[in-house]
């Protein structure tokens, strides 16, 4: 598909549940706008016809049960699902105004343009200097040694480890604790200067105290990036999202401002869900 | 934040070149490894598969009196020079024992000359062109021709290169396995069993576990140390014999045997031996009846792999002594006896280009059964393979 | 001979004795049930436990006997020994017999056997570690007691030309140097030519097998590699020696260098191929066991594909594949046919991979296979030998498996 322009439209039926309520502090771009979206592990169906718009300088929080597809969604919109080979996709995933599943997308490209934090904290076998200076050296985004260790202070700092870590800047990422292997690993992430970053469950691994840090991280960091975050626990996605999607066995159920459908949800399987009654 | 996938698609093309010439180099790396093995087997073909073509010549032999001194009475004597000289030599002891075939002629296919075989096989030989020619004319004539070598597998080691042949070897081989399989197969399985189901974890299981892994490691050549000063010094073991030699391997099998049984003991999973414990069965009944049997397989696999490890090995067999000369195979387990590879070892140092072939022969028969065994250990292993 | 009559007479009679241990106990155990008291074992049980009490004090007995005879040099002959030992199985028949009662555990006393038994067999693994060093170590000890440590160690010169005149009573062996420098120093660099050939092949075509490869090509490419691995190592010497150095020669020739037949490339390129399967194998399982949350980690942050396994895959497996090095030059450095076949006997000190050189190994089998007299300062030099290359080896080892267990360990503890 070579379709240049945004299919965002205002003729478009709003998909289901989308009645694009707008929160009126935050940047309202379009960061993703995702049409028809279909994915098969194999003969399984784990994706059906999703429809939705992702905006950007917010959090947007995926909830649902567990198998409901939000990782999975997550994983289309920077292509890591293209590592499973029984993979397969169907539809438009737009960003930028390209389709990201086209092939003459470079997969290399999106995913520069879109980090990721995983689920759990996986640092490079190397030093935390090293885990934040090694990508943005391989994007040339720095020459000097003194432009490098700015940005590795700037993204550390960011992601709020600084202060932690400042002394061992040399000993291996591994040597820290989970919750600040965590934040490393944001840190690594915004160091590239992405402009989405998809957080698959982050701190589902982690202690609440860490979880409170990032938390507040993401907070902050939604001046700067599109955040959208997959979290199973809904007390965080009221916590931290503006944009709340519930995810039911592959398809959206309903998809609106965090404080609407927390108050009142549309849908009876989304009140069922966040009341506690399944999940 | 500004870069558009354009642009920075623009910056990655050096980089998505690099990332594609890495993928062929590794692929370059595994063809080269391929490589090697095909040019192996290539040149050992070549060498080897003329060893089991021999030339022979259709002659008339004419028992007469003289030839019961002189076996070359028997031959017309421009034969001579081709025939091999074990043919001649062995016609007055053959005389001797049946008297009565005095007078009789016979007309047979004998064989040839290791020189004249080698000639005709487009080698380079001591023969000069005169020669050259009157060979020639035989095969013309359809009095010499080339027939499968049934001697290099009927026949012993030999100093004369066409009446050499690998039985001897074979015998030895199977007489010196025997002895490491029925020493290493017993032992390392108990060991295994003990280690895996019986032992506690202390310390000195633990360095039980250690040397055993160490041992799979130590070089072969140890082991042969080993053999010559223990058993062949110390218990006073015959030299040379399969069973000083097996006694050598058995001990160098064992950590392949153990190592692999553990494995197989390790995959039958606990809830059948929680069953087994269920029903009132002792540990041992549930190891003998239950765990035992469904490993076997797995057991077989890995004692037919360590059984081929040991067929192959030559180092500690030297020291031990079985490189001995064995012209005729003997079905002892005490008595001088050689392996095959012992015996690839030994033709491979003789000068003459016929031994060249034979050492080439030797190592084909050796892969053949090699792989065949190999072959069988993964046949073995598919067939039973249990997905728990 | 007499004593194999003698022999064969006794399994006979202890052969005999075992059944009719098997048949007496087990007639026992089932009167004594029949008649209506509750056992605590099956007749069968009790019949192996009779069995065994008969069978091992025997065997025990004249297998220590054995042992007596052959270790002390004692003369005990061998009927009394046989007879002494059928003694002992007919006492433990009698004692076993009487121990058939119903309050009797039969069978565990008969697992307790089975398990000192299958325990003893684990000892025997050490045992043969044991053997190796003891029998080593004596006979080097002895080298050294005719020639210094210093210099076997320091010395460049190995000649032991005349020594076997000095076994022999004659002459002094004041002639013969063991220096073993140009022995170490031809192993060093065949080894070196070896994994030169060994390690880039083998890693690489690891990567590929575990990192591009698609799962077809992945299970024929690993048990073919494999098979490098089991060819025996006679067989490479000839390949190297026959096939391999005059290629070399001819292609020295070529570059106008002169190259000897024994020179030691040949043998170190044909050991090197050996070794690809040792180096591609270890580093496949390990590359295979590096998370995927890693190569993950790598690619969500635009990096390449050949980026993410130069830089993170490769790095994170380092460990595993520095072990299986280490188990390559610790192969490299024992392995024997090779070199004897292929590599030269004179003992060089030379950087010319060209000139022929000789290795340790070579010297060993060299010095154990000639006619000479066991005590002779050559043969024994050969222990001496064995005993670095066994120091070297089992250093090589040991570092391999520590490294590959932090390894382990490593991504376990990452796992959480």
């Amino acid at each position: 598909m070579n379709s240049q322009a945004p299919v965002m439209n205002e003729q478009q039926e709003p998909a289901v549940g989308q009645p694009y309520t707008r929160n009126d502090k935050a940047s309202h771009d379009l960061s993703f706008s995702v049409r028809d979206l279909n994915l098969w592990y194999g003969k399984n169906q784990a994706l059906k016809n999703l429809n939705i718009d992702l905006f950007q300088k917010n959090v947007t929080a995926l909830i649902g049960p567990s198998g409901c597809g939000k990782s999975t969604f997550l994983r289309c919109l920077n292509r890591m699902n293209d590592l499973i080979p029984s993979v397969r996709t169907e539809g438009l995933v737009e960003m930028d105004g390209r389709d990201v599943n086209a092939a003459k997308m470079d997969v290399v490209a999106l995913r520069r343009r879109v980090g990721m934090v995983f689920q759990k904290p996986n640092p490079f076998p190397k030093s935390i200097y090293e885990n934040v200076a090694y990508a943005p050296r391989m994007h040339d985004l720095v020459s000097r040694k003194a432009d490098q260790d700015e940005l590795v202070e700037k993204a550390l700092r960011d992601a709020g480890l600084w202060e932690e870590a400042k002394d061992k800047l040399q000993e291996p990422g591994t040597s820290l604790s989970g919750g600040q292997q965590q934040r490393l690993c944001i840190a690594r992430a915004i160091a590239v200067q992405p402009d989405v970053i998809l957080m698959d469950e982050p701190t589902s691994a982690l202690d609440p105290i860490s979880t409170a840090t990032i938390e507040d991280l993401m907070d902050r960091l939604k001046q700067q990036f599109t955040i959208i975050t997959v979290t199973h626990n809904m007390q965080q996605a009221a916590r931290v999202a503006d944009y709340t999607a519930f995810f039911h066995l592959g398809e959206i159920i309903e998809y609106n401002d965090t404080k609407v459908m927390f108050s009142t949800p549309a849908k009876k399987k989304t009140e069922d869900y966040i009341s506690g009654r399944y999940g | 934040m500004s870069n558009t996938f354009d642009d920075i698609s623009q910056q990655l093309k050096r980089r998505h070149r690099k990332s594609t010439r890495l993928k062929w180099i590794t692929m370059g790396s595994l063809g080269l490894a391929g490589l090697f093995l095909v040019l192996f087997f290539a040149d050992m073909l070549n060498k080897g598969l003329p060893a089991f073509q021999q030339a022979y010549i259709q002659v008339e032999i004419n028992y007469n009196e003289e030839a019961e001194t002189d076996g070359r009475q028997a031959f017309e004597e421009e034969f001579l020079p081709v025939i091999s000289r074990t043919v001649v030599r062995t016609i007055p002891l053959e005389l001797r024992n049946n008297p009565d075939m005095v007078g009789a002629s016979t007309n047979e296919w004998v064989l040839v000359d290791s020189e004249v075989d080698q000639y005709l096989k487009g080698n380079r030989s001591s023969l000069d062109p005169e020669q050259e020619a009157a060979i020639d004319a035989l095969v013309e004539s359809g009095k010499v021709e080339m027939r499968f070598n049934t001697t290099f597998f009927t026949n012993g080691d030999s100093k004369i290169a066409e009446y050499a042949g690998i039985l001897s070897a074979v015998v030895g081989t199977v007489m010196t396995m025997i002895v490491t399989l029925a020493i290493s197969f017993p032992i390392g399985v108990m060991t295994a069993v003990y280690l895996e189901e019986f032992a506690p974890d202390n310390r000195f299981t633990q360095i039980i576990e250690i040397n055993i892994n160490n041992l799979a490691a130590i070089p072969s050549i140890l082991f042969g140390l080993l053999g010559l000063a223990i058993f062949i010094n110390f218990f006073g073991v015959p030299r040379s014999s399969p069973i000083a030699g097996g006694m050598t391997l058995a001990l160098m099998t064992l950590p392949v045997i153990i190592i692999s049984t553990r494995a197989a003991l390790r995959s039958v999973p606990e809830s059948i031996r929680h069953a087994g414990f269920g029903v009132g069965c002792s540990r041992w009944q549930v190891v003998r009846d239950h765990v035992l049997p469904l490993a076997m397989p797995g057991i077989m696999t890995g004692s037919i792999i360590g059984l081929a490890q040991a067929m192959g090995e030559t180092a500690p067999l030297i020291i031990v002594g079985m490189v001995a000369f064995i012209p005729d195979a003997s079905v002892s387990f005490t008595d001088a006896a050689t392996v095959m590879p012992a015996q690839i070892f030994t033709w491979s140092g003789e000068p003459e280009q016929a031994f060249v072939e034979k050492t080439a022969g030797g190592i084909l028969v050796l892969l053949a059964i090699l792989i065949s065994l190999n072959a069988s250990a993964v046949v073995l292993r598919k067939k039973f393979e249990r997905r728990w | 001979m007499q004593t194999n009559q003698l022999l064969l007479i006794f399994c006979g009679a202890l052969l005999l004795l075992g059944l009719l241990a098997f048949f007496a106990g087990r007639s026992k155990a089932t009167r004594i049930r029949s008649a209506g008291t509750a056992m605590y074992a099956q007749p069968d049980q009790y019949a192996w436990f009779t069995v065994l009490s008969t069978a091992g004090p025997a065997v025990l007995v004249s297998a220590l006997g054995a042992f007596v005879l052959l270790l002390m040099g004692a003369k005990i002959p061998t009927l009394y020994l046989l007879a002494a030992s059928l003694v002992m199985a007919a006492i433990g028949l009698m004692v076993s017999l009487n121990q058939v009662k119903p309050d009797f555990h039969a069978r565990q006393a008969m697992e307790l056997v089975i398990r000192m038994i299958l325990a003893s067999a684990a000892l025997i693994s050490i045992f043969t570690t044991f053997g190796i060093l003891f029998s080593i170590i004596s006979e080097a000890l002895r080298f050294f007691q005719m020639h210094s440590f210093w210099e076997f160690i320091t010395g460049t010169t190995w000649s032991p030309g005349a020594s076997f005149l000095a076994s022999a009573g004659r002459g002094d062996g004041s002639g013969a140097e063991f220096g073993s420098v140009p022995l170490f120093a031809g192993t060093f660099m065949i080894t070196a030519i070896a994994m030169l050939v060994a390690v880039p092949v083998g890693l690489l075509s690891a990567i590929y097998m575990s990192e591009y490869a698609p799962s077809q090509v992945r299970t024929i490419a690993k048990p073919v590699l494999e098979v490098l691995a089991g060819i025996p190592t006679v067989v490479y010497g000839f390949f190297a020696a026959i096939t391999v150095a005059p290629i070399i020669v001819t292609l020295a020739g070529f570059l106008g260098l002169d190259a000897s037949y024994n020179n030691a490339l040949a043998p170190g390129i044909v050991m090197g191929i050996m070794i690809i399967p040792f180096i591609s194998s270890l580093s496949d399982d390990v590359i295979n066991s590096v998370p995927d949350t890693m190569r993950q980690g790598s690619l969500a942050l635009g990096m390449t594909k050949g980026e993410t396994i130069r830089d993170v895959v490769v790095p994170a497996a380092l460990p595993g594949i520095i072990s299986a090095t280490l188990l390559g030059v610790s192969r490299a450095m024992g392995e024997t046919m090779i070199v004897v076949m292929a590599a030269g006997m004179r003992p060089n000190l030379t950087a010319n991979p060209l000139e022929d050189m000789t290795t340790v190994t070579v010297r060993i089998v060299a010095a154990l296979t000639g006619d000479q007299e066991f005590e002779s300062a050559e043969t024994l030099s050969a222990f001496a030998l064995g005993l670095m290359l066994f120091i070297v080896t089992l250093v090589l080892n040991l570092v391999s498996v520590l490294m590959i267990r932090r390894f382990r360990e490593k991504y376990r503890v990452n796992n959480l």
